[in-house]
């Protein structure tokens, strides 16, 4: 190598165009692999990158569908639906937020305590999304708002559906409400289905019947960017787009008669307690009311934490569903079963007089049994039994029956389980037997059934209690000597679009087996003779029409034996619950129905005159006389 | 002769040669004009669409075209013996400026990469896209070539003085492309295969090495090119967005203005470093060949030209430029069909912004002026 390098111009033309030469042959290379690239996206793969990008460009916007409709039996609206104005803000064209809810909270729109709570709800949504800020705005508000629109870009007011109670607080407790959808109705709802929805059905008719109330969801394609805003078009770039028309949810006619319905609980208003009838041949419900109740719209609105705490917290527990949920003692109102079943079993001659002296007790024991308020019936048979309620009859009747013959007997009656009413919800009562109570009890001394305890049943006392849907749905059966009809709130659906009918078969439940008719008829003739001569004369006084009743007197508190019982003087809460069951007319019912007032005290003085007057609104017409059967 | 043949030729040719006329007056390359002017041309169609319609956008490019235009038409009016005589002057005005970048320089977007003088805003970085690779041919061109290891420290020194300024603004991206521009000049000065070799060996492992100082967002961006699925709404977002883009396009296209990824904005930097995806999904397969066609004339034309002049500092920083152009092109296209990890180098002539459109018009115009001077050139 020499020591000084002389530049070799030819020699190094020669390199270059070598090296050219070589990138030109790296670059032909990377090129290939380019195109080799292109290929397998744009040519292979390109059904794969246009799915991808179909998805990227289109969304489904949901189109939640019309709530159904729930009618009462003549069609009168018990929950309908009604735009609700509401306040909704977007929060991108906001120009100072702070400064916005401030002047809305100036001019009574906002409550200033809701600030904070609406301003993380804002923070959180969407900048282009409409934020609801304010529900059901009255007239006024929205005309407060319109003079000052102007003063707040951003705000606008917006309609939406929302459930609609016309009638207040009337029979919530059969029809439920719509609340917000909790994590708990999340685990068993389809999603998609309430895509579009905030609301669902809670309790009653609004929860049973869900599915065809809440129908089915319509959906919009729409053209969304990258940050889901949708958009009208971008470039000349114009999809296709679907839509598909929401399927309105089904009206539901019920077979509760508001009438009747609004007759008893104008009559029961101010007390704690229940009212059902039921049509005995076919197991409709015509009332089903539990006192106090509570306004259903508060939900579907958004209830606040502090009204769910004064509603849970009221002493008069107002979110009980007493008619379906609450377990009380019959009282004498079983006595036309009890009654019924000696007739059966052949232990008693209904002729026969017994002496009634104002006290029982068992043959070798010193225990006595009262009869109620110390009354003397002197000598008094079945019938009279019946109509005057002489519980020494009953006490010595049922000690020969036996608990597990009334028990057996009693079962067909719906004691001790649900009826299966169609809103669901329901509490069964207990109905004791010495297998009962060798279950239910876990000491030895307690495991068996004393005959004391045969007594007090006999008089619907003790261990036995029943719910009003329960005790009415045994009214019915004696109503119709026998038959069983389940129970239903819901009598028909109703196409929205036609406004056709598909009415439902009702449910038989069977018969009460072997009871004979003449049995039947000595029963249904005590339990008139209850509304004419017997404990509740006073109510059956004047009725157009004949019928049937029982009283009953469920002892809440018990009284000392030597002390006289006396209303006035113990504590309103703790005085007895007070029954009366009926049905009417009495040879061909219409009608069945039960009555308790808490703590009402003695069922012919506060349940009976209810009854009278929710049999009077179904039963007469307009001229005050008995209407035709239709 | 010449006017004979214009005369006696039909309209068409009198037209044709009269053009060739006025350029070779102009020193302007035909073949290499018309294929730039054919690129501008396509990108400000696209531009048009990948920007949301924009006017404002297509009249800002037209602007800093025609400037473009006018520092290649000046430009390849330049002497190239004056060229070359100036170029440590241009080199060291440029790493002086570059300093002034990273003592007082303007700050944007979490960098410091412009020097701001009242009505417009400079990249010293930018110049030196071009004053590196002509320093370097300028030091080679004295000597034997290929060049010993004693040139070749000098050149290191010369090539990472302004990149390691670029590299501290900081500017990665940018850095690296000057010191690939520098380093084809020393590859077409003949280069040994071994010292390349041997150099690619250091490469690795100072990658290796420069993992750890790398800037979070940068390992980033290298980790998601490993594996773009991993991250799809972070990091890998923009890759995989951009293969949507160019895979549902097909063949054909879904037409001008019609492609969704980039219409509703799915697609990110869809007018600038992602424009490549805009082309992939509105025109196609066939759109994006005619491009690279475009791309591959040019380029193709451009290294023809260097083989053609006559001295050394022509033919390395001719190569050099020719080569560049093709690299920036390669790396684009292949970060955003996923070839490549996404480092941030707008497609050539096409990506809006940026005054990276007039260097590289700059540096054709000095090709031109290379070319067109070949006979003059020389010692």
């Amino acid at each position: 190598m020499p020591a000084v390098r002389i530049k070799d111009h030819w020699r190094e033309q020669r390199l270059f165009d070598q090296r050219a030469l070589a990138c030109a042959a790296i670059m032909a290379v990377a090129i290939v692999g380019l195109i080799v690239r292109l290929f397998v996206l744009q040519v292979f793969r390109h059904e794969y990158y246009a799915d991808l990008s179909q998805g990227n460009r289109v969304r489904n916007e949901p189109i939640p569908a019309a709530r159904g409709l729930i009618l009462d039996r003549h069609g009168e609206v018990i929950a309908g639906n009604q735009p609700a104005y509401q306040l909704e803000l977007v929060p991108e064209e906001v120009p100072d937020l702070q400064q916005t809810l401030a002047r809305l909270v100036q001019f009574d729109l906002i409550r200033a305590e809701d600030v904070d709570e609406l301003e993380r709800t804002i923070d959180s949504s969407r900048s282009f999304d409409s934020v609801p800020i304010r529900l059901r705005m009255s007239d006024e508000d929205i005309a407060r708002f319109a003079v000052r629109r102007f003063e707040f870009p951003g705000l606008d007011i917006k309609t939406r559906q929302t459930r609609w109670y016309p009638n207040g607080e009337l029979a919530v407790h059969a029809l439920g409400y719509v609340g917000a959808i909790s994590e708990q109705d999340l685990k068993h709802i389809d999603r998609a289905a309430y895509a579009g929805t905030s609301l669902i059905g809670k309790l009653g008719v609004e929860s049973a019947y869900e599915p065809q109330l809440h129908g089915t969801n319509g959906f919009r394609e729409v053209l969304v960017n990258a940050l889901g805003r949708s958009v009208e078009r971008q470039g000349a770039f114009v999809p296709n787009l679907r839509t598909k028309a929401p399927g309105a949810g089904e009206d539901l006619l019920l077979s509760i008669d508001l009438k009747v319905q609004r007759t008893a609980e104008a009559a029961l208003a101010g007390h704690r307690g229940a009212v059902v009838a039921l049509d005995p041949n076919n197991g409709d419900v015509i009332a089903l009311v539990s006192l106090p109740g509570f306004d259903p719209t508060m939900f579907g609105r958004g209830i606040t934490a502090r009204e769910y705490g004064i509603l849970q917290n009221d002493i008069d527990r107002p979110l009980f569903n007493r008619a379906l949920r609450g377990t009380y003692p019959p009282g004498s109102t079983v006595k036309p079963v009890i009654a019924l079943a000696g007739l059966t079993y052949r232990v008693v001659d209904p002729l026969a007089h017994r002496y009634c002296a104002g006290s029982f007790h068992l043959p070798g024991s010193s225990f006595i049994y009262r009869e109620y308020h110390n009354e003397h019936h002197g000598a008094v048979d079945l019938d009279d039994a019946i109509a005057r309620s002489c519980d020494v009859y009953f006490y010595g009747l049922a000690n020969e029956i036996g608990v597990d013959r009334m028990s057996t007997f009693m079962e067909p009656f719906g004691f001790g389980k649900p009826t299966g009413i169609d809103i669901g919800g329901e509490k069964a009562g207990l109905l004791p037997s010495r297998a009962w109570k060798k279950e239910a009890f876990s000491r030895p001394q307690d495991r068996v059934w004393f005959p004391g305890e045969t007594v007090s049943f006999g008089i619907g006392q003790g261990y036995l209690t029943v719910t009003p849907i329960e005790l009415a749905h045994y009214a019915s059966i004696l109503a119709t000597r026998g038959k069983i009809w389940r129970p239903r709130v819901l009598a028909a659906y109703r196409d929205p679009r036609t406004g056709e009918l598909h009415r439902i078969a009702p449910l038989s439940d069977g018969e009460v087996p072997g009871v004979a008719p003449e049995d039947w008829q000595r029963v249904v003739h005590g339990m008139i003779g209850v509304v004419t001569r017997g404990t509740a004369a006073a109510i059956g006084a004047h009725a157009a029409y004949s019928f049937a009743g029982k009283t009953g007197t469920a002892q809440v508190f018990t009284v000392a034996r030597t002390e006289k019982y006396n209303a006035k003087l113990i504590n309103e809460r703790l005085r007895d619950h007070s029954w009366f069951i009926a049905f009417a007319p009495a040879d061909q019912p219409r009608i069945a129905l039960a009555v308790l007032e808490e703590n009402g005290g003695a069922g012919a003085s506060a349940a009976a005159p209810i009854a009278r007057k929710v049999l009077d609104a179904y039963l007469l017409g307009a001229d005050g006389k008995l209407k035709p059967q239709t | 002769m010449i006017y004979e043949d214009v005369s006696s030729g039909s309209r068409t040719r009198r037209t044709l040669f009269g053009a060739a006329r006025v350029l070779s007056a102009l020193k302007i390359d035909g073949p290499l004009m018309v294929g730039l002017g054919l690129i501008c041309a396509y990108g400000l169609i696209v531009l048009y669409s990948a920007s949301g319609q924009s006017i404002a956008t297509i009249v800002r490019t037209a602007l800093r075209l025609l400037l473009g235009t006018i520092a290649m038409l000046v430009l390849a009016r330049v002497n190239p013996n004056f060229l070359r005589r100036s170029t440590p002057w241009l080199y060291a005005a440029g790493c002086v400026l570059l300093m002034l970048v990273v003592t007082i320089g303007h700050v944007g977007m979490g960098a410091r990469r412009w020097l701001n003088f009242g009505l417009f805003r400079f990249q010293p970085s930018e110049l030196m896209k071009l004053a590196v690779p002509m320093m370097c041919a300028w030091y080679l061109h004295e000597r034997p070539l290929p060049p010993g290891w004693a040139p070749l420290g000098a050149l290191s020194v010369l090539i990472l003085v302004p990149v390691g300024l670029v590299a501290i603004q900081p500017d990665v991206g940018t850095a690296a492309l000057i010191a690939l521009a520098g380093m084809l000049v020393i590859v077409l000065a003949g280069l040994r295969v071994r010292v390349m070799v041997a150099l690619l060996v250091l490469a690795a492992l100072a990658a290796w090495f420069g993992w750890s100082f790398m800037h979070d967002y940068q390992r980033k961006r290298v980790l998601m090119f490993l594996n773009p699925q991993a991250d799809p709404l972070g990091a890998g977002y923009h890759i995989i967005q951009s293969q949507i883009a160019i895979g549902s396009g097909g063949v054909f296209g879904k037409g001008w203005m019609n492609g969704s990824q980039a219409q509703l904005e799915f697609l990110p930097e869809r007018s600038t470093d992602f424009i490549f995806a805009v082309i992939g999904e509105e025109f196609g397969l066939l759109g994006l060949l005619l491009l690279l066609l475009l791309y591959l004339f040019v380029v193709g034309r451009a290294i023809y030209l260097a083989t053609q002049t006559q001295d050394t500092f022509a033919r390395l920083l001719a190569g050099s430029l020719a080569l560049t152009l093709f690299v920036y092109v390669f790396i684009n296209a292949g970060m955003v069909t996923g070839l490549l990890p996404v480092v941030g180098v707008p497609l050539p002539l096409v990506s809006y912004g940026g005054s990276s459109v007039v260097t590289l018009l700059a540096g054709f115009g000095i090709l031109m002026a290379l070319y067109s001077r070949r006979k003059l050139v020389g010692s």
